[in-house]
């Protein structure tokens, strides 16, 4: 199986690399378009912000390149949000394949942002990239921009309100916490993904 | 809702791990990468690597060990010491650390808070701060304290230094007690909560743990995100799955 990682500049490809080396998965990082195309399975990391991020995608020519995958994709953490319609970071236009608003939380008394720590994973609807996944499971989230609960949302967690963990439409699937850094709940959830 | 965090502090110095008495008279703990698993196995939250010599020093941290560590460990840690430019920053980074923690450097040059936030967004962005009271009862920062003979206490209240920090892009705030560090007896809950009234990002307590009840107290009183220890952990005086289900008992949403 090849698995790559889209090198999108983010600075969270090292950790997702060796989450996957420890699964037995030897990803590739590139940007070359064929190489995407020519994958079993599709990852986009991602740590920063919206805008430059979809800057890279644009200036690699990668934009049209993800848009068409037919294959199995993961979007992490910034990777899921770009994955959406539209971000309030920078005012984004982002890829369009999951149909949501990527907003950002709205500070009030007691509600920390970043929403940074470990919180819970509610399922929302069964799902093959959830097998194995508790009630009491929890993911370690790093984020200031998050996507409403909706008709794709898999998985769900409370931040002062319910936001999306887990999304999948069609081959498109997001997570916006970091399952390389979720310890044995992680590594379980990118296995489901490179079991799809 | 969010867990609150426990979070094992090592202080690296030459590539091993060490411990001193109020910031003094370090001695060697074990190796890097062992001590990071062990606590990764006991259901640590999170890491936290500081580079204790780097800052004083003048020269940045070792990548090598923060490549090896990303490598076996699957929960997060943050590197600090010494990381005073955006490249330096990457870096670290880019071997694979989650956050970067500045300290001594933001208070040579402020800017370079702003500048690591516009680099990476402030979720990569720490600010440690080592605070201590002064005879007149104010909190003042230090600098340098990871070597005793250059720690210099400034003119700077810790408080104002938090506000600032947080306006030119920290993310979180690790703010290290001195005055109660390495002792034992509790977390200073005083100066936590005056800080937790003005930190609008994630606070973690530094400094004081003894007691499963310190942990407690600094999270029930003083509302703090996460609280880092080093020295009971290290011996063994606290086992972080004893203590969390100690936590989780008391009412403290914690990860198990």
């Amino acid at each position: 199986m090849s698995v790559v990682l889209v090198d999108a500049g983010g600075t969270n490809i090292g950790s997702v690399r060796y989450a996957l080396q420890r699964l037995g998965v030897d990803a590739a990082l590139t940007a070359d378009a064929a190489t995407i195309r020519a994958a079993d399975k599709v990852i986009l990391p991602g740590v920063g912000a919206a805008g430059p991020g979809m800057a890279r995608l644009r200036e690699l020519g990668l934009v049209d390149v993800l848009r068409s995958l037919e294959q199995p994709v993961l979007g992490v953490c910034l990777g899921m949000q770009l994955l959406c319609s539209h971000s309030e970071e920078g005012d984004t236009e982002c890829l369009g394949l999951i149909p949501a608003p990527v907003r950002r939380f709205a500070e009030g008394p007691g509600l920390r942002v970043p929403h940074m720590g470990w919180n819970r994973l509610s399922v929302q609807r069964p799902h093959p990239l959830l097998v194995g996944l508790g009630d009491d499971d929890q993911a370690y989230f790093v984020h200031s921009y998050a996507v409403p609960v909706d008709d794709f949302t898999l998985a769900s967690t409370d931040h002062a309100g319910e936001f999306s963990a887990i999304v999948a439409r069609g081959n498109f699937h997001g997570m916006q916490f970091h399952p390389e850094r979720s310890a044995a709940v992680g590594a379980r959830l990118l296995k489901n993904f490179l079991s799809l | 809702m969010l867990s609150r965090r426990i979070i094992p502090c090592l202080d690296v110095r030459d590539g091993k791990v060490v411990k001193g008495v109020r910031f003094r008279d370090h001695v060697v703990m074990g190796e890097i990468v062992d001590l990071a698993l062990r606590y990764r196995d006991e259901g640590a939250d999170e890491l936290v690597f500081y580079d204790i010599i780097a800052s004083p020093e003048g020269r940045s941290v070792d990548r090598g060990w923060v490549e090896k560590v990303a490598r076996v460990i699957d929960i997060p840690f943050c590197v600090a010491g010494g990381i005073r430019s955006v490249d330096e920053a990457r870096a670290v980074l880019h071997a694979g650390a989650d956050k970067v923690s500045v300290n001594s450097p933001a208070l040579e040059r402020p800017a370079l808070i702003d500048e690591l936030a516009a680099a990476f967004g402030v979720q990569c962005v720490v600010v440690g701060i080592d605070s201590l009271r002064d005879a007149d009862g104010e909190w003042r920062v230090r600098q340098y304290t990871g070597d005793p003979t250059k720690t210099q206490a400034l003119p700077r209240r810790t408080l104002d230094w938090m506000v600032e920090a947080q306006q030119r892009g920290a993310g979180e705030i690790v703010l290290n007690c001195m005055g109660s560090d390495g002792v034992r007896q509790g977390y200073d809950l005083e100066q936590l909560s005056m800080a937790r009234a003005i930190c609008q990002v994630p606070l973690i307590a530094s400094g004081g743990a003894g007691t499963p009840e310190h942990f407690r107290d600094a999270f029930v009183q003083a509302d703090v995100d996460g609280a880092l220890a080093a020295s009971v952990f290290h011996s063994g005086a606290i086992a972080i799955h004893e203590l969390k289900h100690y936590l989780h008992g008391q009412g403290v949403a914690v990860r198990l």
